[in-house]
């Protein structure tokens, strides 16, 4: 749910990073931050186990420039991957505007990223979301593993409905950035649409 | 969705402003902060200046959905109020008609007991304002706030 502010002309976005256990999931933030400027980014929050496994969720604030003298803003959320989280993973949901499943290409995590996949339709349903008309974005990670699978399996198998999907190293940085960017237009397209929750008729997701 | 999507327009937020300005002074609190439950801060109070407040909020947001997660278990009804005590800072949580989160902090100039007191005046009077924000978000006739907004200027957006 997308937070429009007319007096300090502001639009703020949620968008949450899923996908399983070990993914790369808090990697992604953890490198945006790390290539953002100071004054577009606020704190970095990681509620973490001593393992440095997610927890709970991990959080950073980004500015992302004004659109007609708005400024935009955008709260990227990770849940924790680890089936046994489930609980916090259907809070973090609350409220997004846009999803980024980050898989795994290891052959040996397949199960893993379809399993996930499917909590999060499960998940979303729950809250009367639906992925298919929620901006969304794959981005499959970790490219560089020795034995990954071809993209082009991983796509018939996680992106059946042909959504952006992007190649990346989540630690080197590459497609992190080329990810972010898809999913905050997707949002800021829906929002122009006026869906994204605005539309609070029956016909809303 | 059940949420229709948060919007803040002057004419509201200046309404809600009296209303924390008006709080931090009574309860005699350092900070009053009103946040909606996905962690976006809406209105601030009081010295703000020593706070993240960003991170206050998302972190607060947290806490409110987990405790919510904790009430839906146990079936009961969202717990509305929750009060942690520091050694100098004191936070006061107060969930405003299941929509927004006001967040007292308050030292041992004050007392818990006052700042309860100001805190429920205060709710009853902010319930009120966001039900009528909310209804004017709901009307079928608002125009999609961004839909003069073009695919170009999502575009410029990211051509940096
Ligand atoms: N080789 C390689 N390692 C990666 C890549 N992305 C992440 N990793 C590593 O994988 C491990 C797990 O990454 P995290 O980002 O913590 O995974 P996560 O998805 O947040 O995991 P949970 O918090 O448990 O859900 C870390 O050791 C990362 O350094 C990648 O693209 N390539
Ligand atoms: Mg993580």
């Amino acid at each position: 749910m997308s937070f429009i502010n007319y007096l300090s002309r502001e639009i703020n976005c949620k968008i949450v990073y899923y996908g399983p256990g070990l993914c790369g999931k808090t990697t992604n933030l953890q490198y945006i931050y790390n290539k953002t400027n100071p004054e577009a980014k606020g704190k970095m929050i990681s509620l973490a186990t001593e393992t440095e496994r997610t927890l709970f969720f991990d959080f950073l604030p980004l500015a992302l420039g004004e659109i007609r003298g708005f400024k935009t803003r955008f709260h990227l959320y990770t849940v924790p991957g680890q089936v046994f989280y489930d609980a916090s993973r259907k809070l973090i949901l609350k409220g997004v505007d846009g999803v980024v499943f980050v898989a795994d290409s290891q052959i040996a995590r397949m199960e893993a990223n379809l399993e996930s996949m499917e909590n999060l339709r499960t998940n979303l349903a729950e809250q009367g979301y639906s992925l298919d008309k929620l901006p969304y974005v794959v981005q499959y990670n970790k490219r560089d593993m020795p034995s990954v699978a071809p993209v082009e399996e991983l796509r018939a198998l996680l992106n059946p409905t042909s959504v952006p999907d992007y190649e990346a190293i989540a630690t080197s940085g590459e497609g992190v950035f080329e990810t972010l960017k898809a999913i905050a237009k997707l949002v800021l397209t829906e929002l122009k649409r006026g869906g994204a929750g605005a539309g609070p008729g029956p016909g809303g997701r | 969705m059940s949420n229709p999507q948060m919007v803040m327009y002057e004419e509201e937020f200046n309404q809600i402003q009296v209303i924390v300005d008006r709080l931090v002074r009574e309860a005699n609190a350092q900070v009053v902060f009103i946040i909606d439950k996905n962690g976006q801060l809406i209105a601030a109070a009081g010295d703000t200046e020593q706070i993240d407040t960003t991170s206050l909020a998302s972190l607060t947001a947290g806490n409110i959905a987990a405790t919510g997660g904790i009430a839906k278990l146990l079936r009961e009804n969202e717990f509305s109020t929750q009060f942690h005590e520091g050694e100098r800072a004191n936070i006061h949580i107060q969930l405003v008609g299941n929509r927004v989160i006001l967040v007292v902090i308050f030292d041992n100039k004050t007392s818990l007991g006052l700042v309860r007191l100001r805190v429920k005046k205060a709710s009853e009077e902010l319930n009120h304002i966001f039900e009528a924000l909310l209804r004017k978000v709901s009307d079928p006739n608002r125009e999609a706030p961004f839909a003069e907004i073009t695919d170009d200027d999502i575009d410029n957006l990211f051509n940096d």
